[in-house]
């Protein structure tokens, strides 16, 4: 009996060292392929300037800005309206309430739905029925607002980043000792002006790390933006919600599979992805410092 | 005895099926100090924390019997709490200044009862802060974070956030366990001073500190108020054993 929960326990430990390694492993080769595939390639002006030659040649300057500009709107969505709905279900709704059981149990789903389903209903819903709808009212029918733009992609992306801003944010206001909100209650101020006066200012950590963990999420993906807002290429950078835009990790996906010489814009495509591990790698270091920053402080 | 600010009817009050308060009638008087003391558990904080409805925040909280102040029923429907707390500020064991300069602390009553002009603000911090006996201290470091006061200051900081607001009533409970002999002697010389214009209610386990600072001393046991009357009748000549055990430190 005793040999046997020896021999159980050294393989779970063998088995755990070996994923340990397996991931590192895995993370490494990753890094050191898109470096050396990418080093000769990435340059300020690979950063800077607009693909060329039928995205051949020339650099990446308006997938960068398309992403900026996706996860921005994005955000302009996505923190607060998660940030409201965090804070009514930390200070409002009863812990065990069918509405804040729902939402709960909605936010947990939303957070394993497949990022392609999203894209489709974000083509359903945004651009069918609100986009179809709109142009319906608005614009005597003319298409406008029913195809993919900045918009839609970035409302369905928020749609899909809203959970991993709802739990950040309701993780910071616990944080905020029962104290402070009792002694600004016992000066006399309402529920809300606690909330806005002494909740939020003493989650703010959280909210940020909310939004850059979201911002993250939402410039990885690509699913989300397929079809309701990413282009394969356009000549012009997007200036209004309504037009359509590039995107670092669509662009990616274009040039390893439609571009006609896939193997000449190899240097390309490794740049192209050094810049997106970069992007998402720093943000999420960000995001980890700040959230062991506030963790410490709890203690 | 001088006019009586606060009066409790058959105070009874439970959390879910458990009695912390068992009817407690007590009158405590206007602009004296009245000292709450007992053994822990005893429900001391849970009957302060009534007076400012404070135990409003705690969902199982039952309470029956009524609380008047000034002859007003404070659990009436029409009673808006946050006025109320307005009236009665409460002083807490764990000193609890927020996260911002000593002025916001103290500007933080006023503003959100709508005093937003910065001469007037400056006038009302500069106050609270003399009236709290803290003003030479941190006059010179008003933009300065309140967390870098030390223990002491900082619970005399939260009496002057506290009289920012212009209370009637201030409720302490356990002011100064946390604090050393000296922070202690000061918070008890100011609660002397603030005695001349403020109703005084305070919590402590220090009997000596009881003696020293009220008027008046209610003994609480297991919920129920056991003896109530003048600080030196209660302290020398209790007329219920178990005041005088306690008191004496036989038990507790
Ligand atoms: N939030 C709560 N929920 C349930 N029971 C509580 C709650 N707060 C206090 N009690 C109980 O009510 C009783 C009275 O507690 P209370 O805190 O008023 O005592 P106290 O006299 O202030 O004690 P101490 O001297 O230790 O501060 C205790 O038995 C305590 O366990
Ligand atoms: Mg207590």
């Amino acid at each position: 009996m005793r040999l046997k929960n020896k021999l159980i326990g050294g393989s779970i430990i063998t088995a755990s060292a070996l994923s340990v390694v397996l991931i590192l492993a895995i993370i490494v080769i990753i890094l050191v392929v898109t470096i050396i595939g990418g080093k000769d390639t990435l340059s300020w002006k690979f950063l800077t300037s607009f693909p060329t030659d039928g995205m051949m040649k020339g650099g990446i300057f308006p997938a960068i800005y398309g992403t900026a500009l996706l996860v921005i709107v994005m955000s302009l969505a996505a923190v607060p309206f998660g940030a409201i709905t965090a804070i009514y279900l930390t200070e409002y709704a009863h812990e065990k309430s069918w509405i804040a059981q729902t939402i709960r149990f909605a936010v947990r789903t939303l957070a394993t739905v497949p990022s392609i389903i999203f894209g489709l209903f974000g083509l359903g819903f945004f651009i069918k029925y609100v986009g179809g709808g709109m142009d319906h009212l608005f614009m005597g029918g003319q298409l406008k607002w029913a195809q993919p733009n900045l918009l839609w992609g970035s409302l369905t992306m928020a749609l899909l980043t809203l959970p991993v801003v709802i739990v950040s944010v309701e993780e910071a206001i616990r944080t905020v000792p029962r104290e402070l909100r009792e002694a600004s209650l016992a000066l006399g101020a309402t529920k809300w002006q606690t909330i806005k006066k002494v909740v939020i200012p003493g989650s703010i950590s959280g909210i940020m790390t909310g939004t850059i963990l979201a911002v993250s999420r939402g410039a990885g993906e690509v699913a989300p933006i397929l079809f309701t807002g990413a282009a394969y290429y356009l000549a012009t950078l997007p200036t209004s919600v309504s037009d359509q835009f590039m995107n670092l990790g669509y662009h990616i996906y274009v040039l390893s599979t439609q571009s006609s010489n896939v193997d000449q814009t190899l240097p390309i495509q490794f740049a192209t992805t050094l810049v997106l591990l970069m992007l998402t790698f720093t943000l999420n270091l960000t995001a980890v410092l700040i959230r062991s920053r506030l963790r410490r402080r709890i203690k | 005895m001088k006019e009586v600010k606060i009066v409790t009817k058959d105070l009874t009050l439970h959390y879910g099926q458990k009695m912390a308060l068992n009817s407690i009638n007590i009158q405590i008087p206007e602009k004296e100090v009245t000292a709450f003391i007992g053994p822990s558990g005893c429900g001391k904080s849970t009957f302060l924390r009534s007076l400012n409805r404070m135990n409003d925040l705690i969902p199982s909280v039952h309470i029956k019997g009524e609380i008047l102040i000034d002859g007003l029923n404070i659990y009436e429907k029409k009673i808006d709490v946050v006025n109320l707390r307005k009236k009665i500020g409460m002083v807490f064991q764990k000193s609890n200044p927020f996260a911002k300069s000593i002025f916001e602390n103290i500007a933080y009553g006023p503003r959100i009862n709508g005093i937003n002009d910065k001469k007037k603000l400056t006038e009302i911090v500069e106050t609270s802060l003399k009236n709290a006996a803290i003003w030479d201290e941190v006059k010179d470091r008003l933009p300065d974070s309140a967390l870098g006061l030390s223990g002491g200051q900082q619970q005399r900081l939260c009496i002057a956030r506290t009289l920012a607001v212009q209370p009637e009533i201030i409720l302490m409970d356990e002011p100064a366990s946390a604090l050393d002999p000296i922070s202690t002697g000061k918070i008890e010389e100011l609660i002397f001073e603030l005695k001349k214009n403020y109703t005084i209610v305070i919590v402590t386990h220090n009997m000596q500190q009881a003696a020293r600072v009220s008027d008046h001393t209610a003994f609480f046991y297991l919920g129920e108020l056991i003896e109530y009357g003048k600080t030196r009748k209660i302290f020398t000549s209790p007329d219920i054993k178990q005041t005088e055990e306690y008191i004496t430190g036989r038990f507790g």
